[in-house]
C-alpha cells in the first residue's frame, strides 16, 4: 500500500471512528504502523473524564426542596414563584448539560471515546428532566464506553435515570412492572422476537428490588424482591437480576445484536450479515469486550472497501462537531447550538424515544437538508439565520412559565455568532494546496467532474473551503 | 432498484427534466381540483398537554368543582353547549362556529396504557403506534408512502413550521416544512444551490448521495410550485397577528390558491400549565379561537369550507384534580376538536367524560385516537386505513 492509500485509509477511519482529522495529523499517522494507530485511537483516557455540572449535594438539596413544596396542599404566592423559578433553572441547567457534552465532543483528545459515548447514548436512550440524573447516566456511558458491555449494561440499569424511565423503581413483588424487562431484551440486548412474553414476565420478577434509596443511590431492596422460583429461557431457579443478565449474554444473539448496531453506526446503513456475524463472534469470544470488537472492526479489510466509504449520512451531531473541529470554531453564543440540534432532529439528552434516533436517511427531509447545507455559511461566514425553530415537547413547562413567546422576538435578526480560527485551519494544511486538493481532503465521497470544474478557478482558501463544505457531498462521511 | 426504475419513480421523471416540472400548471390544477373535489385536512397540534377539562368544561359535574377548587371555570362563565358541557369563556369566538354547525367535540380520546411523558406520548400520537411500540415514521408519512395518486410530491403534506415533525415522515416519502414559501423559494434559488442541482441528473443514483441530490431537486421544484401557485392569492380576511394566526393565514392562502396539498400541519405551544394555569391557558385558547374563527369564515367565503376538515389534538389531557400551584399535572384521555363544512355529526359527538369513573385519578379513554385517524384516512383521504395504521381500526361517523 502506498502513502496515498494509507492516507486515504486514515482519513476514512477518522471520519467514522472520530469526527474527522486534520491534514497534518493524517499525514503523520500514515507514516506509522497501522496497528499502533488503531490502538492509540481505541485507548480511553486514564483519568475518568466526566461531566461535572451539578453536584450530588446540590441535587439532593433541590430534590428535597421540591418534595416539600409538592407535599403542600396549597402553596403561597412566594412558593409558586419558587416552583416557577425551579422549572426555569432546571431548563437552563439541562441546556448547559447539553452544551457541556457538545464541548467535550468538539474538544476531547479521545474522539472515539466520545463517539462511543454517543453510540451508547442512542442505544440506552433515556430522557430525564433532572439534570443530575441525566449527567450521571451520561458519565456511566462514558466510563464504560470502551469497556465491558456487561458492566456497562448493569451499571446503566442501576442509574436512577433508567430505573425511573423504565419504571423498575415501581417493580415490586406481587405488583410487577415489566417495562424494564421488556426493553432490556427488545432494545438493549436481543432484539424483537428472541424471547417469549413468559420470559418477560419471569425476568421482571427477578428485577424486583432493583431500585434507588431515599438518597437517590442504587440499593437492592430485599423487602420488595420476589424470591420465588422463576423459569427463564427454559431454566428454573431463584433468579435475581444479575442471573437474568448473565443468561441473556450467554446467548450469541446478544453479541450479534450489538454488533449489528455497531455496524450500522460505523460502517453502512445497509447491514451485511456476514460482516456482522464476524464482528458478533469476536465480541462474544472476547467476553463482550467493546474495545476488542472495535479493534476487529477497524482492522477488517471490508471496513475500508469502497462500498463502505463516503456513503454514510452524518448525524446532525457528527456534522456540527466535525465542522467545528476542522475549523477550530469558537461559539460566542453556544445556545445557538441547541437551536441547531433541535431543528436538525438530534437534540442530545432528548432522544425521540427509548429506541433512540433511527439514523440514516431519516435525518434528511427538505427542511433539514436545506438547513444542513446552510450551516457552513452560518458558522463560518456569519450568515443570518432565517428560522425560529420549534421547541422540544419537554420544554413546554418552561415555555408555559415564561409566558407565551414574544412574537416580535422571533423576528429579530439572528446569527450563530461563531468565530472560526482561519489561521489554525490553514496551519493544518500543506502550503499551496489547490482548491481541488482541498475538496478531496474535506470530502469523503469523490467529487464529480462538474463540481470539480466549479472549484478549479477558485481563488482563496477560505471561500473554497466554505463552498466545499456547503456541498451535499459534505453531508456524507 | 436499477437506475432506470429509480428515475422513473422520482418526481423528476414525470417531467422528463426537472427544469420544466409538468405539475407547475395552475390552470390545469384548478380544473382537476373542481373535478375531484380536492379535500384538505388541517391538523392543529397543541404541544404540552392541553387541559381538556378547562377547554370543554363539564360544568354539570359536581366532582369537577370539588377537584378544582381554585381553577374550575364558574358555571355562569361557561358558554353552554348542552346540560353537561360548555366552552371556556376564552373560546367565545367559537360559539358562532359551533352554532353554524362547523364544530364537533369528540370526548375521551386516548389509548391503552397511556404514557405521561410529553415526548413519548407525542411520539405515540404522531406515529400512531401502541404504547409499547416504537415507530420511526408518522401516520401522515405512511399515508404518503401508501401510493396515493398525488402523494409523489413532498408538497402533498405541508407543515407550516421550520422543521418537519415525525407525523409527516414516511419511509420513502416525506412532507415538506416551510413557514414562508417566499423564503424557501429564495433559498432554493440562491446561485450556489442552483448550480448544485443544475446537474443533479448524474447523481440520481440509489446511494445516499443520490438521495441527497434527489431531495434537493424535489425541494426546489416543490418550492417553486408552492410559491408560484400561492403568490397570486391574497386573503382579505384579517387574522389575529400572533404566531398561530399567521400559520392559519398561510394555510388559507395555500388552500384558496388551489395548491394540490392534502394535509396541512400547524402547532401551538405552551400548554404545559403546571403553575397558575388560568391565565396562561386562557391566553392560548383565546388566540386559538379568534384565529380559527377568522380561518373558517375565510374558507367559507371562498367556498372551501366544505372541502376542509380541521382536527385539533394534544398529546394528553391533564389530571382531574388540580395541583397545589393552581395548575394541573400530566393526565391521559382528552378531547379532540373537529371543524369543517361537511361534518356528519355536529355538536358534541359522544358522552362527556365520567369524572366518577377514574383510573388512578385520570380519565379513562373511550375512543382510541387511531379510530379518529382511521376515519379521516378512510372517509376523507380515501385510503385503506389498515395500510397506514398497521391494523384495521373501526371508523366513526363524525364525517
Amino acid at each position: 500500500m502506498n502513502r496515498k492509500e494509507r492516507f486515504a485509509r486514515i482519513k476514512h477511519l477518522y471520519s467514522r471512528a472520530a469526527f474527522g482529522i486534520s491534514y497534518l495529523t493524517a499525514d503523520k499517522l500514515s507514516r506509522q504502523n497501522y496497528r499502533k494507530v488503531i490502538d492509540s485511537l481505541i485507548k480511553a483516557p486514564e483519568i475518568p473524564d466526566e461531566i461535572r455540572l451539578q453536584s450530588e449535594q446540590e441535587n439532593l438539596r433541590l430534590q428535597q426542596q421540591q418534595q416539600e413544596l409538592n407535599a403542600k396542599k396549597e402553596q403561597t404566592e412566594a412558593e409558586k414563584e419558587q416552583k416557577k423559578e425551579y422549572l426555569r433553572l432546571r431548563n437552563e441547567k439541562n441546556q448547559q448539560l447539553n452544551l457541556a457534552w457538545l464541548d467535550k465532543l468538539m474538544h476531547s483528545g479521545y474522539p472515539l471515546h466520545e463517539k462511543m459515548t454517543l453510540f451508547w447514548h442512542g442505544h440506552f436512550a433515556c430522557r430525564h428532566e433532572t439534570t443530575f440524573f441525566a449527567q450521571q447516566l451520561n458519565n456511566v456511558q462514558r466510563r464504560h464506553a470502551l469497556g465491558n458491555f456487561k458492566t456497562l449494561l448493569t451499571e446503566v440499569s442501576k442509574t436512577p435515570a433508567m430505573l425511573l424511565y423504565l419504571n423498575n423503581q415501581q417493580n415490586r413483588k406481587g405488583r410487577p412492572n415489566e417495562n424494564f424487562a421488556r426493553e432490556l431484551m427488545e432494545l438493549f440486548t436481543l432484539g424483537r422476537g428472541k424471547y417469549s412474553e413468559q420470559d418477560i414476565k419471569e425476568s421482571a420478577r427477578a428485577f424486583t428490588g432493583w431500585m434507588f434509596n431515599k438518597d437517590w443511590v442504587f440499593e437492592f431492596n430485599p423487602k420488595v424482591h420476589d424470591s420465588g422460583t422463576k423459569t427463564f429461557f427454559g431454566k428454573t431457579g431463584n433468579f435475581g437480576g444479575e442471573d437474568i443478565i448473565d443468561m441473556i449474554l450467554a446467548r450469541r444473539e446478544a453479541a450479534d445484536f450489538i454488533a449489528g448496531k455497531v455496524y450500522l453506526f460505523f460502517v453502512n446503513d445497509v447491514p451485511n450479515d456476514a460482516h456482522i456475524k464476524e464482528l458478533g463472534g469476536h465480541f462474544f469470544d472476547s467476553g463482550y469486550d467493546i474495545a476488542a470488537m472495535l479493534q476487529k472492526l477497524f482492522t477488517s479489510d471490508w471496513f475500508y472497501e469502497p462500498a463502505n466509504a463516503g456513503n454514510k449520512i452524518k448525524s446532525p451531531v457528527e456534522l456540527i462537531v466535525g465542522l467545528s473541529r476542522t475549523f477550530h470554531t469558537r461559539y460566542n453564543d453556544p445556545k445557538m447550538l441547541i437551536r441547531l440540534q433541535q431543528n436538525l432532529g438530534q437534540y442530545l439528552f432528548n432522544p425521540p424515544n427509548v429506541a433512540g434516533w433511527p439514523g440514516g436517511r431519516s435525518w434528511i427531509d427538505s427542511s433539514s437538508l436545506m438547513l444542513r447545507m446552510k450551516i457552513p455559511s452560518l458558522v463560518l461566514n456569519d450568515g443570518e439565520i432565517d428560522f425560529s425553530g420549534k421547541a422540544d415537547p419537554e420544554e413546554e413547562a418552561a415555555i408555559a412559565v415564561n409566558k407565551a413567546a414574544d412574537p416580535k422576538k422571533a423576528k429579530r435578526k439572528s446569527f450563530v455568532n461563531a468565530d472560526p480560527d482561519w489561521a489554525a485551519f490553514s496551519r493544518d494544511l500543506p502550503k499551496n494546496i489547490s482548491p481541488v486538493e482541498l475538496a478531496g481532503f474535506l470530502l469523503q465521497p469523490r467529487l464529480n467532474e462538474k463540481n470539480t470544474a466549479l472549484l478549479e478557478d477558485n481563488k482563496g482558501l477560505r471561500s473554497t473551503a466554505i463552498e466545499v463544505v456547503s456541498m451535499p457531498e459534505y453531508q456524507l462521511c | 432498484m436499477r437506475r432506470r426504475d429509480f428515475l422513473k419513480n422520482t418526481a423528476l421523471a414525470t417531467a422528463g427534466a426537472w427544469m420544466i416540472p409538468a405539475f407547475v400548471k395552475p390552470l390545469e390544477a384548478l380544473a382537476l381540483d373542481e373535478l375531484t373535489r380536492h379535500k384538505n385536512l388541517v391538523i392543529v397540534q397543541f404541544s404540552g398537554g392541553n387541559d381538556g377539562l378547562n377547554t370543554v368544561v363539564p360544568f354539570g359535574s359536581d366532582i369537577y368543582y370539588q377537584k378544582r377548587k381554585n381553577i374550575a371555570i364558574k358555571p355562569e362563565e361557561v358558554i353552554r353547549l348542552n346540560d353537561m358541557q360548555g366552552l371556556n369563556p376564552n373560546l367565545s369566538a367559537l360559539q358562532e362556529i359551533y352554532d353554524n354547525g362547523w364544530m364537533t367535540v369528540i370526548n375521551s380520546v386516548g389509548y391503552p396504557n397511556p404514557d405521561r411523558s410529553h415526548f413519548r406520548s407525542m411520539d405515540i400520537w404522531q406515529s400512531g403506534s401502541d404504547a409499547s411500540q416504537f415507530l420511526s415514521t408518522g401516520w401522515i408519512g405512511r399515508y404518503l408512502d401508501s401510493n396515493c395518486q398525488t402523494c409523489k410530491y413532498p408538497y402533498t403534506a405541508i407543515e407550516v413550521d421550520d422543521a418537519l415533525s415525525l407525523a409527516l415522515k414516511g419511509t420513502s416519502k416525506k412532507g415538506i416544512a416551510l413557514k414562508d414559501p417566499a423564503a424557501l423559494f429564495r433559498n432554493t434559488n440562491e446561485p450556489f444551490f442552483k448550480r448544485m442541482i443544475s446537474h443533479e441528473q448524474e447523481h440520481l443514483d440509489e446511494n445516499n448521495l443520490g438521495y441527497l441530490y434527489k431531495t434537493m431537486a424535489e425541494t426546489a421544484s416543490s418550492a417553486s410550485y408552492i410559491q408560484n401557485t400561492s403568490k397570486i392569492y391574497q386573503t382579505r380576511a384579517t387574522y389575529p397577528s400572533n404566531g398561530f394566526g399567521n400559520q392559519l393565514k398561510t394555510v388559507s392562502r395555500f388552500i384558496c390558491s388551489g395548491l394540490q396539498t392534502r394535509v396541512y400541519y400547524v402547532s401551538m405551544s405552551g400548554f404545559d400549565t403546571h403553575v397558575n394555569q388560568i391565565g396562561q391557558q386562557g391566553n392560548l385558547l383565546r388566540q386559538y379561537a379568534e384565529s380559527m374563527n377568522v380561518f373558517l369564515k375565510d374558507l367559507q367565503g371562498k367556498n372551501k369550507l366544505a372541502d376542509t376538515l380541521v382536527l385539533t389534538f394534544s398529546e394528553f389531557g391533564r389530571r382531574v384534580e388540580q395541583n397545589a400551584s393552581n395548575g394541573t399535572d400530566h393526565g391521559t384521555a382528552n378531547n379532540i376538536l373537529v371543524f369543517g363544512g361537511s361534518l356528519n355529526r355536529k355538536g358534541i359527538f359522544n358522552e362527556a367524560p365520567d369524572l366518577a369513573d377514574l383510573e388512578a385519578g385520570d380519565l379513562k379513554y373511550k375512543i382510541d385516537f387511531r379510530e379518529v385517524y382511521a376515519t379521516v384516512l378512510h372517509k376523507w383521504l380515501d385510503t385503506e386505513n389498515s395500510q397506514v395504521l398497521d391494523r384495521s381500526f373501526r371508523t366513526l361517523d363524525f364525517i
